[in-house]
């Protein structure tokens, strides 16, 4: 007891206590911003692992973006890519970055649904579903709940049973073998239900969009809610990301 | 049967590996690993030739620090002897080459699916119709779990047969991630894309992988890389190992209830991975390591704060440990709890952890070593217990190990190479080429091959996770358990679902 006691007092308080404005440590890559210095974009665009990268006008799409810098190395006058993590929205065309476009990324209230203010606006309980993650992403979403990240402090939790959540947290491209799966968690949800795609994989299929192993239909027909690109998404993404859905600014 | 020696990264010409008839290859295979602990078979798989399969085995040697390369032809229609009959270590080897090819085998003992991989021989197949052993018993029940489990983890399904609440078997039903990375890694062409793949191969294990192919492509295009970029790769590879270890002990904890446990090794680990991304943007290391380069150079700035992160790291993490592993309830749980015996560990060909935790010092970075480890003089981590318990144990002690290495690597950093990085991306692979790369990542021996055609282009791209050794060890380590104990079980191995299903 004694010893479990100095522990505690050792560890002091561990969490961040606003995860909203908290700068992160070191180079980390969030919002990219495309100046109009001159570059080969053709090149860019050929170097890009995902064709995030598109021309005229010249764009980045972080739902397909790895996040792995080259651009931006290669031409640092013509991207730079800022350390700002909330870079969530329920528009998918928003996470498509022009030159010249510096405006934060958020979820445009105007644009979300009625019921998931007032359902979901002081708690959220999410079923998580990897359907092809490497298991970053889920590493991630499991690191907001650490003390640190402390995402339950807003009621926002993932939970074991479907028909306790109020939606779904898909991460990956979606296989083919998981897709079943898949479809009969987000049915055993009841309904209002949301979809959140985490990550570029899920958001895209990310590298592995072309591969036969991959079936995204159940996209076709599920419109999701909340876009969180990031590979993996960062901690602070997925939670201003969330809050940003359920919360109507005021 | 004649076979090749090659050394760890090494390429050679195909046609230099001898090819043997079925029976002497099968023969001349187990008697190669025969009653020698030092060897064990680090990959078989097959590869389409025209109308035949040509099957390739690489049996590791590790006191000579070689693998022994040997080749056979078979037709597809085949009806094989199993080596598995023989020697279990080619257990799920076969059945991969079973599902893929169609060969089929007279006495294989489990001859089961393994991914359903979409180039599977038979397409009529899927995850539903997997089958699985049954038992028609009035007192024992089956319990089922997932694929989609109650945590925040990824999907595979358990079939548990009980009796009350006690594990008589279980069987893992695997293939819900499968991707078709192998696959990709032919279609994608560009440098980069390829070091994408494999660095969402496992995202857990990003080092490790994308060390694995990053040697491998070297080898294949004949370059030699300086200091700089083995001294990241050395150093990256032991932050990796430091920052999952750490994390899985937090799930350990997790799993028997010790709150303090849990959160202190979960926020532990926090610094570590946020210096992952104070040296190269990214917590889990993604971008770090390139093929023929280092797009970050390490720099004195980075090392000392690395010496800062892990001063402030080692006494909190010696008080937990030392507390956690000292506590009657916690060594209740995790002491003979999961156990293998030396026997099984050594039938089924378990690596890293999974084998070191029970006397085998089975350790890439000693046994064939690579970057900067001759160096280090590395000793393998050894226990001899095979139990949670064991496995915990090492955990601790090569968080340890690696946080000393880490302190000494610092001390000299190697000068700045300049690359150009699109003149490497186009350097030509050579042709008819084969390569095998293997590294010590943290979960166990990670295996990349590749084989090139007459015009340099890869005509196959083989990944193996030490997970497809290992799934087989777990699933035989909760016999006899209580079934709430496998939780534990799982996490002490934590293997990987994605590495595995590619
Ligand atoms: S950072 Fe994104 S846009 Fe730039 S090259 Fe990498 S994946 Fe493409």
């Amino acid at each position: 007891m004694f010893e479990n006691l100095k522990i505690m007092y050792h560890q002091g308080k561990q969490y961040i206590p606003d995860v909203t404005s908290v700068e992160v440590p070191g180079i980390f890559r969030g919002r990219p911003v495309i100046t109009s210095a001159p570059a080969d974009e053709v090149f860019l665009r050929d170097l890009c692992p995902t064709n995030a990268i598109s021309l005229a006008p010249f764009s980045i799409d972080l739902g397909k973006c790895t996040f792995c810098g080259e651009c931006a190395r290669a031409f640092p006058d013509k991207i730079r890519f800022t350390k700002e993590y909330k870079i969530s929205t329920n528009i998918r065309e928003r996470l498509v970055i022009r030159e010249g476009d510096i405006n934060t990324i958020e979820v445009d209230s105007t644009r979300v649904r009625k019921e998931i203010h007032s359902f979901f606006g002081g708690s959220l309980k999410l079923r998580q579903v990897s359907a092809g993650g490497d298991n970053s992403v889920e590493w991630e979403l499991n690191a907001c709940s650490n003390v640190n990240f402390d995402m339950g402090r807003f009621g926002i939790e993932f939970v074991a049973s479907p028909r306790h959540a109020d939606g779904i947290v898909i991460t990956g491209p979606i296989t083919v073998n998981m897709a079943e799966a898949l479809q009969i968690t987000y049915d055993a949800i009841p309904e209002p239900k949301i979809i959140i795609l985490a990550g570029t994989d899920a958001i895209s299929g990310g590298i592995f969009l072309d591969s036969p192993a991959i079936d995204r239909r159940f996209l076709d027909t599920h419109k999701p809610d909340l876009y969180i690109p990031g590979n993996p998404v960062h901690p602070l993404t997925f939670i201003n990301g969330v809050l940003g859905l359920i919360r109507k600014r005021k | 049967m004649n076979y090749l020696s090659i050394k760890n990264h090494q390429s050679v010409p195909v046609d230099t590996i001898p090819e043997s008839e079925y029976h002497s290859f099968l023969i001349g295979n187990i008697k190669l690993m025969e009653g020698n602990v030092d060897r064990h078979c680090v990959n078989y798989f097959g590869m389409r030739d025209g109308k035949d399969i040509r099957l390739f085995c690489c049996v590791a040697d590790d006191s000579a620090h070689t693998i022994m390369l040997t080749s056979c032809r078979v037709d597809a229609k085949s009806n094989l002897e199993s080596f598995s009959a023989l020697n279990l270590n080619f257990e799920k080897f076969e059945r991969e080459i079973h599902e893929n090819f169609g060969i089929s085998y007279s006495n294989h003992p489990w001859l089961k699916p393994v991914r359903y991989s979409t180039s599977r021989s038979d397409a009529g197949s899927g995850m539903m119709t997997y089958p699985f052993f049954g038992i028609d018993s009035e007192e024992l029940h089956e319990v089922g779990v997932g694929p989609v489990h109650a945590g925040v983890i990824e999907p595979g399904h358990f079939r548990f047969i009980c009796n009350g609440e006690q594990i008589l078997h279980l069987e893992i039903q695997l293939g819900y991630q499968h991707r078709g990375v192998e696959q990709l890694f032919l279609e994608k062409k560009k440098l980069l894309q390829r070091a994408t793949l494999a660095e969402n191969i496992a995202g857990d294990s990003v080092i490790g992988h994308t060390t694995a192919f990053s040697y491998l492509w070297e080898s294949l295009a004949g370059l030699e890389v300086s200091d700089d970029v083995l001294f990241a790769r050395t150093l990256a590879q032991e932050i990796e190992r430091t920052a999952i270890h750490t994390g899985d002990l937090s799930a350990i904890c997790t799993d028997i209830a010790y709150q303090l446990g849990s959160s202190v090794f979960g926020r532990l680990r926090t610094p570590v991975i946020n210096y992952f991304q104070e040296w190269c943007g990214n917590r889990l290391s993604k971008s770090l390591i390139r093929p023929g380069r280092t797009p970050y150079p390490y720099t004195e700035y980075l090392a000392g704060r690395l010496i800062e992160v892990f001063d402030a790291f080692e006494p909190d993490f010696d008080e937990m440990i030392e507390q956690t592993l000292k506590l009657p309830s916690v060594l209740s749980r995790l002491e003979r709890t999961g156990v293998l015996t030396y026997q099984q560990v050594l039938e089924i060909g378990t690596v890293g952890m999974s084998a070191r935790m029970h006397s085998l010092e089975r350790d890439i970075r000693t046994s064939h070593p690579y970057g900067l480890y001759p160096l280090l003089d590395h000793n393998p981590i050894v226990k001899h217990h095979g139990d949670v318990h064991s496995r915990a144990r090492i955990r601790r002690e090569e968080v340890k190990q690696s946080i000393s290495y880490l302190r000494s690597l610092v001390t000299k950093i190697p000068n700045e190479t300049h690359y150009d990085p699109t003149a490497i991306s186009n350097m030509p692979l050579k042709p008819d080429t084969f390569a095998l790369s293997m590294t010590e990542g943290w979960r166990g021996e990670i295996c990349h091959v590749a084989i090139t055609d007459s015009r340099g282009e890869l005509a196959l791209y083989k990944i193996k996770d030490p997970s497809f050794h290992n799934w087989l060890a777990l699933a035989l380590s909760v016999r006899n358990n209580e079934i709430s104990d496998f939780p534990i079980c799982n996490k002490s191995f934590d293997l990987s679902y994605c590495g595995h299903d590619l």
